[in-house]
């Protein structure tokens, strides 16, 4: 059995987040499949594609579904970016759709400053910069992190969402993404 | 705004890193893979790559080294040149690209920066610019149209694009500083973030830009001497820029 299961949108960029977790040491399969992502240790959302089709993939497959039985059990899951925004219940993405469900709140269009946002930037109270790259932005009860007034970590029981890429921040998000894999 | 970045540029021909100058007159410096991660370690921001010669029979060579490159990097990169339909972009990104960079492309159909933007998110679009006396160029700034560059870069925005990668052909390859009038007027009529590019001779230059905008991008100042990019960085932060902290630098 794989460490970790990257969650398959049907779509999209998800070389990188195993490449680094094969870095780490962590075994890694690319799939939607319920049963996996009931049994892996660690599942991750990863932060590629559009909200609509990736919860289109996520329902149609079970996977969508798997991830809230296994959130109920409490087994471990990590969002990234587009991931972690999948997790509330709702996002104003292309047009409006809902989210899995897992925590409560919504995905907005940014309204503040360049958007996309684009780059490095501090994360608070955790003193590190991350890489980031987006346009919308949560809003949750959840939020545990911050950077520059947009909330960019929200966490709930097992589920730990993060709107930067780890997997694109150097040492730093190494040393993040091994911290996540640390109970498996 | 999050810290200003410092993007190197690497051309690519035939799975080769080599080095332009004014786009012409090509001098191999190495293997992308290890030139990447070099200049990762060293404190680059994000990477960009360009395939110039970007015919289809290059294609499959350029996947290989996109897939290659990110199985070893862990900072975002940019792929550009070959990129001219939706079907490119796909192969591009899911060999792990973060971003693909549009040129002649995106002007024959501006239609194609919405398509990729929909299926991945602006932020994995970057529109490239190259301008000269007002006008966008092509085929590597050799050939003006009649496009107008400001227009472009506000229709290039309104479709998607996540970012304008803006070349000024002129001072491209002179070392003589970035077109800092060109890059204010093309940021101010846009609200998507913009790299300057062309001209970086000294980190005084690389500065001068990042007061004004949100990257740079450089190529000859850090091909020269790669070791020196630690360095480069200093001076620029020594001048006043804010760019991100690396503790590993330190």
């Amino acid at each position: 059995m794989s460490d970790v299961v990257v969650v398959d949108y049907g779509a999209g960029n998800t070389r990188s987040v195993r490449a680094a977790l094969t870095h780490l040491g962590a075994t890694s399969i690319v799939s939607s499949d319920p049963g996996k992502i009931a049994e892996s240790a660690l599942v991750i959302l990863p932060g590629v594609g559009s909200a609509r089709s990736a919860m289109e993939h996520l329902e149609s497959t079970g996977a969508a579904q798997a991830v809230r039985d296994r959130f109920a059990t409490g087994s471990p899951i990590l969002g990234i970016c587009l991931g972690m925004q999948l997790a509330l219940e709702r996002s104003d993405e292309d047009g409006g759709v809902d989210g899995i469900g897992l925590l409560a709140g919504s995905v907005h269009l940014m309204t503040e400053g360049r958007v996309p946002r684009l780059g490095w930037a501090n994360v608070e109270p955790w003193d590190e910069a991350y890489y980031f790259a987006h346009s919308f932005a949560a809003s949750s009860p959840d939020c545990v992190a911050t950077s520059e007034g947009v909330t960019v970590a929200i966490e709930r029981g097992a589920f730990l969402g993060v709107q930067f890429h780890p997997e694109k921040s150097g040492p730093a998000g190494l040393a993040f993404l091994e911290r996540c894999l640390t109970p498996v | 705004m999050p810290y200003a970045r410092l993007i190197p540029c690497l051309d690519v021909a035939h799975g080769r890193v080599v080095k332009g100058v004014n786009f012409v007159g090509l001098r191999d410096v190495g293997d992308p893979v290890e030139l990447a991660r070099f200049y990762s370690d060293g404190g680059a921001d994000e990477l960009v790559f360009l395939d110039i010669t970007a015919t289809p029979e290059e294609s499959a060579t350029m996947t290989s080294v996109v897939a290659d490159v990110a199985d070893v990097l862990e900072i975002p990169f940019t792929v550009g040149g070959g990129v001219r339909s939706v079907e490119d972009a796909i192969r591009i990104i899911e060999s792990g690209a973060d971003r693909v960079s549009l040129n002649s492309a995106a002007l024959a159909d501006p239609g194609l920066i919405g398509a990729i933007a929909r299926r991945y998110g602006s932020q994995a679009v970057v529109v490239a610019i190259d301008a000269g006396d007002g006008v966008v160029h092509t085929h590597g700034g050799r050939v003006a149209t009649a496009t107008e560059t400001i227009p472009w870069a506000v229709e290039a925005a309104s479709r998607g694009a996540g970012e304008i990668l803006l070349t000024s052909i002129a001072h491209d390859g002179r070392r003589e500083g970035f077109d800092l009038a060109l890059t204010a007027a093309v940021r101010s009529a846009v609200s998507i973030p913009v790299i300057a590019s062309g001209g970086a001779g000294s980190a005084a230059h690389v500065a001068d830009a990042l007061r004004i905008t949100d990257a740079a991008l450089i190529a000859s100042i850090v091909h020269e001497n790669p070791a020196g990019l630690p360095g480069l960085r200093r001076e620029i932060q020594e001048l006043g820029i804010q760019l991100r902290p690396m503790k590993e630098l330190i």
